[in-house]
């Protein structure tokens, strides 16, 4: 029985759909090999993660979730944007799961599915992203100041001081750079746009 | 082998110019010419990958298809900045292990003209190439002044010697290269364990108390070793600890003023030139006190020593850094 | 290519075997069986049958009645593999008065039925391969097994616990050994150790009279401080040379008295017995019980034969023992059998740098501790941190280090967990710690062993299933200062903990010895790609290897627990009785034969043999093989330019008729 609509958290009896070729999907779309099927649950991973604390799920509960097929959870979950891509996991993982390049997956899954939480990761990765599509470069001062608006006001005061002292040791420009091959990158994303992993 | 392909990064013309103008004056001093990419596009840094896996690539491997086209030297692309380096060597790697990939993305540059055959460059951080292609001693060779008297705390961070890839430094977790480097041009460097810790990357913008603990942790760290200063290779890493410090500050009420530059910060100084000259005062944290530290006598020992004791009682067992010093030592010596 | 019309000059049987289900569930069984009645009477089969189970006594005994009543005078069996039946069906044949070596057995199984899903392909594919042996085995000649005369002598090479026990096995039984140790002593890993589990028996008290007990045999000649340089000969025949390397001290005159060591004015670290923990003098015995008694002179260390001073272990001795000028012997010793139980190597923890072994001072290895626990150590059985001095109030200790980890070693270590559970009980024993163990799974299987995991859970230890991620000295909050913390993901809680300890156990993996592959290649035997030597087979026969002559025992072949040493090397020593109670071993006449009136000595093929088993006689100019080392493999047949050499069993003719058969029309 599927959970009906309107209800958000399982109750008695009643279990959410499982997908049980999650894993093998999500090790399919991601870029290189993953062998995230091979994971023996060890915990390293989540023992080396430097914000493992502020994460929901830790990586290795995530694989399990996974494993699961708790797709809905694992989407929601806040684990890969919380992920800071310092490595340390996949270098120690006994399994040499490519740990991180599954966080990204899991990313653009979730913003595909529309299911990211409340991280603004995806937003300011979604401002990122405009900048270089417009520019060739990213443009630190527009993504900043964007984001700090839209998502931060309260900070914009203390930001602005550190702004100041950046924008008087001439490291941050007010204009944004633009590349010459803006057309060339622009036929490029727009191809990539079309094309998908799995295929 | 003084030529290379040059990929810059964003940041080297905004937050890390110090980097730039640093690099620009060490090159010469060591010979080295470096030819920029023509046009090149920002890697996408940690945001692209996160969004889209075949679009992301074909952002980093635009720039390796442009490389590819300059024949220069052996085809080696040299990227200062740990982020974008780390994304170029990730795209020939996985475009190399996953022939899907490969195809996918080399279908969508072929829409802007372009094709890129992995493997067929050879990807390097700054650090590699000094460490290995320069060399220490002809680095040492060119001191006029040595850094005698500051410390430092050498601040890797995690994207060069993680997960590489090529195999190029010493160990994933306390590689030697950039003590050793600081060490030749003779500064005094502290035992720093969390020289690969992560400084928080894009957390200082999305979640910023996670990104206040990671700075708090590296920074309060090199204080407590006595460090006058810290060096790293990432702009990443030298905006967060440098222009963060602040609010980690005030987060957690502490007063931490640790100056971290730029590693050829260091060596543009060594080598002779002036601060300036190598973006000294660019830094929001003002290393003028660390500065002032060059050339004046170390403090008593007692002071100076670290924190944790050399043990008396029971042998230390030899780490694999001192088997690996010590077989070298039997082959030079010849001995059986 | 012989054109059959005239009358066959053999009498074949073909049975063809449904293996149950396994072969008739995809291969027409009779109608193969009709086919061959039908197509290759004119090659001189007079009778096809098929049954059920062709290797049950009753489908055995389907052969012996044909071949008497019906005279055959050769037999094709298609069934399973060769590996698995050849030689029941050339026993039966036997037993029906005809000679084994003209009975072939061809894979319908193997090659067939289990690999095809096709009924027809694999049916045709079935009648072509029973066509070709038929035609293939009207050129079968009889051959004779080949006998060679065995030494009763035994060479068995490490004196560790395995060895040992091959050793005496042997020697109980009346025959003579020759026990080589590398080390001054024999005991071998199992001397470092503290206790043992799951019984807490002293490990020294259990092993040191089986060493005694070696040591005074009269049937075993132990040769420690030696090594085996050179293996030459066969299964039977081994010529073996060993150096015996030089102790500077005369064994004849050597009381053990033990004064020189108490003289020696120099200590060095000992890096061996000690596990680095603890000194050593130059001259010295790794422990207080090593048999044999005599001291070594560790040479490169020595004041002496650095600058020529000193002697002064000489001087003191009061039997005149120590010989500055003793060399190195070379022995030659003739034995028939040998024993390879040379143990393992502990995995290196300073390759993983983020446990800090060799960094962070209070993390140390299983073998440190060991030695640190045993009351006869570095630290007089005292459980203290590295000052040398304090107790520790928390410890931690870790599991699979270096062990199921695809960057180091990908297997499990058998005994880690039991030992790490044993650790855990010796700590608080010594000291009343809080003991953490980090496992990802117990594998506590044999006997008692699970009762003992229950029995250390009982006492408190605190369990935390995770894998340590990193060790570290950097607080992050007061509580951590002056601590090592441990950080790692509790994954039965699903969070990440970091927790502050005194010190570190690691329980490092077992990993094959650093010179395995060459020692390996010194007795003809290989390691699979773990490093491991490689046992016959890996349940079946566990301690011969593919090089008849040569077995392997205890940890050489894989990581075990010494109840698992014990047993291989029994198993060892009784197979190795075996083969001298026969007096002569068999040895299969599939070989390499030089016909040498065709030989022009070219010597092509003597460089190419893999066995050594090719010899050039100078004075007639010819090349021989030695049918002895010969295991056929054809390399010098193929290689002989003039076609000189021939291959018992695999002659031009017999595969030439074989193709023939395989491609005729189905």
């Amino acid at each position: 029985m599927t959970v009906p609509e309107g209800m958000d958290r399982p109750k008695a009896g009643l279990r959410q759909r499982e997908n049980l070729a999650l894993l093998h999907e999500v090790s399919l779309a991601t870029a290189g090999v993953s062998h995230v099927e091979m994971c023996i649950q060890c915990g390293t991973c989540g023992g080396s993660c430097p914000s493992a604390a502020d994460m929901d799920h830790t990586p290795r509960k995530l694989f399990a979730m996974l494993r699961a097929g708790m797709e809905d959870e694992v989407l929601r979950s806040n684990t890969p944007w919380m992920c800071v891509s310092c490595y340390h996991c996949v270098v120690r993982c006994p399994q040499q799961i490519h740990i991180p390049d599954v966080m990204y997956m899991l990313k653009s899954k979730a913003i595909a599915a529309k299911l990211c939480q409340d991280s603004t990761a995806p937003d300011f990765s979604k401002t990122f992203i405009g900048m270089v599509e417009t520019f060739g470069r990213s443009f630190e001062v527009g993504l900043a100041g964007w984001h700090y608006v839209t998502h931060y006001p309260l900070r914009l005061p203390a930001m602005a001081v550190m702004g100041f002292g950046l924008f008087t040791k001439s490291r941050m420009s007010i204009l944004p750079k633009r590349i010459k091959g803006m057309d060339q990158l622009k036929a490029i994303l727009d191809k990539a746009k079309t094309l998908e992993m799995s295929e | 082998m003084n030529d290379y392909i040059y990929y810059p990064g964003c940041s080297m013309e905004g937050s890390g110019i110090a980097y730039h103008e640093s690099l620009m004056v060490v090159k010469k001093v060591l010979g080295m010419q470096l030819h920029e990419i023509d046009d090149w596009n920002c890697c996408g840094a940690t945001e692209y990958l996160g969004t889209s896996t075949i679009p992301a690539y074909s952002l980093i491997a635009r720039n390796l298809a442009l490389a590819a086209q300059q024949t220069v030297g052996n085809k080696t692309v040299m990227a200062p900045c740990s982020a974008c380096y780390l994304n170029l060597v990730k795209a020939d790697h996985n475009m190399a292990e996953s022939k899907v990939l490969g195809g996918k993305v080399n279908e969508a540059l072929a829409a802007g003209g372009l094709h890129y055959d992995p493997g067929s460059l050879t990807i390097r951080h700054l650090l590699d190439v000094f460490i290995n292609d320069v060399g220490l001693d002809t680095i040492k060779s060119k001191v006029t002044h040595p850094l005698t008297g500051m410390r430092v705390a050498p601040y890797l961070g995690c994207m060069v010697p993680r997960p590489d890839y090529g195999h190029q430094f010493s160990d994933y977790e306390q590689p030697t290269e950039l003590d050793d480097l600081l060490r030749a041009l003779g500064a005094d460097v502290i035992d720093y364990p969390l020289k690969t810790e992560c400084c928080g990357g894009h957390m200082a913008q999305i979640g910023p108390e996670t990104a206040y603990e990671m700075i708090r942790r590296l920074v309060s760290t090199a204080e407590n070793r006595q460090a006058d200063i810290m060096v790293t290779v990432c702009p990443m890493c030298q905006m967060n600890l440098d222009a963060y410090q602040p609010e980690t500050n005030s987060f957690f009420g502490t007063n931490y003023q640790m100056p971290i530059v730029f590693f050829t910060q260091l060596m543009g100084l060594a080598f002779g030139a002036d601060a300036k000259e190598v973006g000294f005062g660019r830094e929001l944290v003002s290393a003028k006190k660390a500065l002032a530290r060059i050339g004046v006598a170390a403090p008593a020992p007692a002071a100076s020593a670290p924190r944790s004791k050399k043990p008396q009682g029971l042998p230390m067992p030899a780490s694999k850094f001192q088997k690996k010093a010590a077989a070298e030592m039997a082959i030079k010596e010849g001995s059986k | 290519m012989s054109d059959e019309k005239k009358t066959p000059k053999e009498k074949i049987g073909v049975y063809v075997c449904h293996c149950g289900t396994n072969i008739s569930a995809v291969v027409d069984v009779e109608g193969v069986r009709d086919w061959v009645q039908k197509n290759m009477a004119g090659d001189g089969v007079v009778i096809a049958r098929d049954y059920k189970f062709m290797c049950s006594s009753l489908g055995q005994e389907l052969i012996e009645k044909d071949i008497k009543e019906l005279g055959l005078t050769r037999v094709v069996v298609a069934a399973c593999s060769p590996h698995l039946h050849e030689k029941t069906f050339r026993t039966a044949a036997e037993n029906a008065g005809l000679n084994p070596y003209l009975t072939e057995l061809v894979s319908i199984r193997e090659q067939i039925s289990w690999v095809h899903t096709d009924k027809a392909v694999a049916t045709a594919k079935a009648k072509s391969l029973v066509a070709g042996t038929v035609k293939r085995v009207v050129n079968n000649e009889a051959l004779e097994k080949l006998k060679v005369p065995i030494n009763a002598n035994t060479l068995v090479v490490g004196g560790g616990i395995a060895g040992i026990q091959a050793a005496l096995e042997i020697a109980n039984g009346g025959f003579h050994v020759y026990l080589v140790e590398r080390e001054p002593s024999l005991g071998g890993h199992m001397a470092q150790f503290d206790k043992t589990f799951p019984t807490l028996d002293c490990s020294a008290c259990i092993l040191t009279p089986r060493m005694v007990e070696a040591g005074t045999h009269p049937n075993i000649t132990v040769l420690t401080w030696s090594e085996v340089t050179n293996v030459s000969g066969y299964i039977g025949n081994f010529s073996v040379t060993i150096k015996k390397k030089s102790r500077c001290v005369n064994e004849e005159l050597c009381t053990g008295c033990g004064i020189c060591i108490e003289k020696c004015p120099k200590k060095v670290i000992d890096d061996t017995f000690e596990a680095g923990l603890g000194y050593r003098k130059v001259i010295y015995t790794p422990f207080a019980q090593a048999v044999p008694n005599f001291p070594v002179l560790d040479q490169p260390n020595c004041t002496y034969f650095e600058k020529g001073t000193c002697k002064a272990c000489e001087k003191f001795c009061p039997t005149n023992a120590i010989d500055f000028t003793q060399q190195d012997q070379i022995l030659n010793v003739e034995v028939g059998n040998i024993i390879l139980a040379t143990g393992y190597d502990l995995f290196d923890a300073s390759r993983m740098t983020n446990y800090g072994y060799g960094r962070l001072a209070n993390v140390y290895s299983s073998l440190e501790f060991e030695r640190m626990s045993n009351s006869s150590g570095p630290t007089n059985g005292h459980i203290v941190l590295r000052d040398g001095k304090t107790k520790p109030e928390t410890v931690g200790i870790i599991h699979c280090v270096g062990s199921r980890d695809k960057n180091f070693n990908n297997h499990c270590s058998a005994i880690c967990c039991m030992q790490s559970l044993k650790f855990a009980h010796l700590v608080k024993e010594h000291t009343g710690a809080t003991v953490y163990e980090f496992y990802i799974d117990m594998r506590t299987p044999a006997k008692s062993y699970d009762e003992f995991y229950q029995r250390i859970i009982d006492e408190g230890t605190v369990f935390v299933r995770g894998k340590v991620a990193e060790i570290s000295d950097i607080p992050r909050i007061p509580d951590e200062e002056g601590k090592l913390i441990i950080q790692v993901e509790d994954t039965l809680v699903g969070k990440q903990r970091r927790i502050p300890v005194d010190m570190v156990i690691l329980s490092n993996g077992l990993e094959p010895r650093a010179d395995a592959k060459q020692v390996g290649k010194l007795f003809g035997i290989s390691c699979s790609s773990d490093g491991w030597y490689i046992e016959r087979h890996p349940k079946l026969d566990p301690v011969t290897t593919m090089t008849e002559g040569i077995l392997i025992a205890g940890c050489a072949s894989g990581p075990k627990d010494i109840p698992a040493s014990v047993s291989q090397g029994a198993a060892a020593a009784a197979r190795v009785m075996d083969k001298i109670l026969q007096k002569e071993v068999e040895l299969e006449p599939v070989r390499a034969t030089i016909d040498e009136d065709k030989c022009s000595g070219c010597r092509i093929c003597n460089n190419m043999c893999p066995f050594s088993a090719i010899l050039y006689i100078e004075d007639k100019g010819v090349t021989r093989v030695n049918p002895a080392l010969c295991q056929g493999c054809g390399t010098c047949i193929a290689a002989c330019p003039a076609g000189a050499i021939s291959g018992t069993g695999f002659s031009d003719e017999q595969i030439l008729a074989q193709i023939d058969g395989i491609l005729m029309a189905v």
